[in-house]
């Protein structure tokens, strides 16, 4: 019989994701096996130390360009980049949910390694080249979250939101698969681009096609199933209708995690299929995507605007972000992908940071994000004032921080990419942000304390607000530091 | 030719037609005299004893789990057995690493408990 042949895995590409992968299985039998009910926050310790291990076994890599398993993982600086951003978002989310936990009375050592899953799986969207490998990553991903959604077990709002998220989620991959199957069907691959000579792919397809001869249909309805997947997963305006509810029912920590995580790493796969994979059809999908981003962008942030409810004012600020967002994926430029991973990073940070300010504040069970819960925060706890301050200022986009070079970012990538006039709705729609941003800043300084909440600070939450706010400032101030990095971070080829 | 399938049309028509004029007509003329007795549940049936809808523990989502482990160990051996011979040491390889993934969430069920019913 035929010696069959196994492709020969360069294990370099997926180091990183074999460490997080490796350690989360490792570390869930540790829990269950050493770690004593009570102490659950050793899981924890050792979950960021892998997450750190992780990061450090990406480091050396940096500047490759390969792939493995036959060209369906990849390697980049892009990917690279990815990986380190959703490492840091997993590591804070884990530090500010140390003392959370054990006080909501959920702690479960279960929690550190789903959430090391759940980063394994945003970073396999980062460095995946072919669609099977993307619907992989996002089943892993939705399925950690699902869990972690409704991790607040007897809470009613937590289960009604795992439950919804649940719902939605298997009907948008629903979406996927048949999109998947409907683009096999016209084109009989599956890669997004050719990795060796001679291999088959989308690019490859589209390369030999003149548009005029050929009936494009199966493949136009299949890739547009798969960007109302996208569109559900990255709760693009009008996919968004589960996002206010999951994003309010569900654990601080998860929600600050699911806010930045699951948008950078399904919007990160949405810019590899469409720069690599479908370049040439960009008059085509270019239109779509532009009306999307502009609704998202208008609805997300005058949604959020009726909010009193702080922590879902955040979710539809997250659903304008998401808009925001899109515009660095859409304009296939080099300019577009660098302003995406900056936004990215600018927008992860201050999110995750804003998020660990309200569970500071949370301490009236579920009530506890009103805006007068806020009112004087700043004689009450004048550092948690001050960092929702550089928080809300950065999700405003006001300089001197990171969200606003992020926002300068993908706005000069817009306009150059001939879209002035997306720019234009963005800029317009921050100036409407700024206005339920910086209520609640009006708030924290400038009034008396409605209730009397003395908020919590803990060692662990003190060092999540600290380096999210001190990120924000720096990549603000010093926005250079950032921008040599992201401007070695061009799409590979995978050759 | 469409003008073929009036018939059909016709008989949907007349179908619709009785359906609702039956139910319609029924409802005006028909008597009603309910008793507690025919207002409940099941007419002929058991007494209530409470409302339906409440929590009820669901133990089998622990066995299903343990199902999933050893249906997809048993779904993968099997080809694997086939062709051990032609896959070598590298296929060895990569079925050691997907069995011990499989062993570890085994292990940790039944630390867990899985196996105990209460």
């Amino acid at each position: 019989m035929e010696q069959i042949q196994i492709p020969p895995v360069d294990l370099a590409v997926v180091a990183p994701l074999i460490t997080v992968v490796g350690w989360a299985i490792v570390l869930l039998l540790v829990d269950v096996f050493f770690v004593p009910a009570g102490q659950k926050r050793i899981t924890g310790y050792l979950g960021i130390a892998g997450l750190v291990m992780a990061g450090a076994v990406a480091a050396p890599l940096w500047g490759s360009d390969s792939s493995t398993f036959g060209g369906m993982l990849v390697l980049d600086n892009f990917a690279l980049a990815l990986t380190w951003i959703f490492l840091l978002i997993g590591a804070i989310s884990m530090v500010i949910a140390l003392d959370y936990l054990p006080r909501q009375g959920i702690e479960q050592g279960e929690f550190y390694p789903l959430i090391m899953f759940a980063v394994s799986a945003m970073m396999l969207l980062g460095q995946s080249a072919n669609l099977i490998v993307m619907f992989l990553g996002i089943e892993l991903l939705s399925i950690t979250l699902y869990i972690l959604t409704g991790f607040a077990y007897p809470r009613l709002s937590s289960e009604e939101a795992a439950m919804k998220y649940l719902l939605l989620g298997a009907f948008a991959a629903g979406f996927f698969v048949y999109g998947i199957a409907l683009i096999y069907g016209q084109t009989g691959t599956v890669q997004l681009f050719s990795t060796a000579p001679g291999q088959e792919s989308l690019a490859e397809y589209l390369g030999r096609q003149t548009f005029a001869a050929v009936d494009l249909t199966l493949l136009l309805v299949g890739s547009g199933l798969v960007l109302v997947a996208f569109g559900f997963k990255v709760a693009l305006v009008p996919f968004h209708m589960w996002t206010p509810d999951v994003y309010e029912g569900a654990p601080t920590p998860v929600t600050a995690f699911m806010s930045v995580g699951t948008k950078g790493a399904a919007l990160a796969a949405l810019l590899r299929l469409l720069d690599m994979a479908l370049p040439s059809l960009q008059p085509i999908w270019l239109p779509v995507l532009a009306t999307l981003a502009a609704v998202t962008m208008l609805l997300g942030n005058l949604g959020a605007i009726a909010q009193s409810n702080v922590k879902r004012m955040l979710a539809y600020s997250s659903i304008g972000h998401a808009g925001y967002l899109l515009l660095g994926v859409m304009t296939v430029s080099e300019r577009g992908v660098q302003g995406f991973l900056f936004y990215l990073l600018a927008y992860s940070l201050t999110n995750l940071g804003a998020f660990a300010v309200l569970i500071a504040l949370e301490q009236r069970g579920e009530a506890a994000w009103s805006l007068d819960d806020f009112a004087g925060l700043w004689q009450r706890q004048p550092f948690l004032a001050l960092a929702m301050a550089v928080f809300m200022l950065s999700l405003a986009g006001v300089p001197p921080t990171a969200g606003f070079v992020g926002k300068f970012y993908v706005f000069m990538a817009a306009w150059e990419g001939g879209l002035g006039w997306l720019a234009l709705v963005g800029m317009l729609t921050s100036a409407i942000a700024a206005f339920f941003y910086l209520r609640v800043i009006a708030r924290m300084f400038m009034q008396e304390p409605v209730r009397d909440v003395q908020p919590q600070l803990f060692r662990g939450l003190t060092l999540g607000i600290s380096i999210a706010a001190a990120g924000t400032l720096i990549f603000g101030i010093l926005p250079t530091l950032l921008i040599n990095v992201v401007q070695q971070t061009a799409l590979a080829v995978g050759r | 030719m469409l003008t073929d399938f009036l018939p059909i049309l016709v008989l949907f028509l007349v179908a619709a037609f009785i359906a609702v004029f039956v139910i319609v007509v029924s409802s005006l003329l028909g008597p009603r005299k309910s008793t507690a007795r025919k207002l409940a549940p099941y007419e002929s049936g058991m007494e209530p004893i409470g409302p339906a809808i409440t929590r009820i523990p669901v133990k089998f989502y622990v066995v299903a789990m343990l199902f999933i482990v050893f249906d997809i160990e048993v779904v993968f051996f099997f080809p694997y057995a086939l062709v051990f011979r032609e896959l070598g040491v590298p296929g060895l390889i990569g079925f050691g690493v997907f069995f011990l993934v499989l062993i570890a969430g085994f292990i940790y069920e039944w630390k867990k408990g899985a196996l105990k019913w209460e």
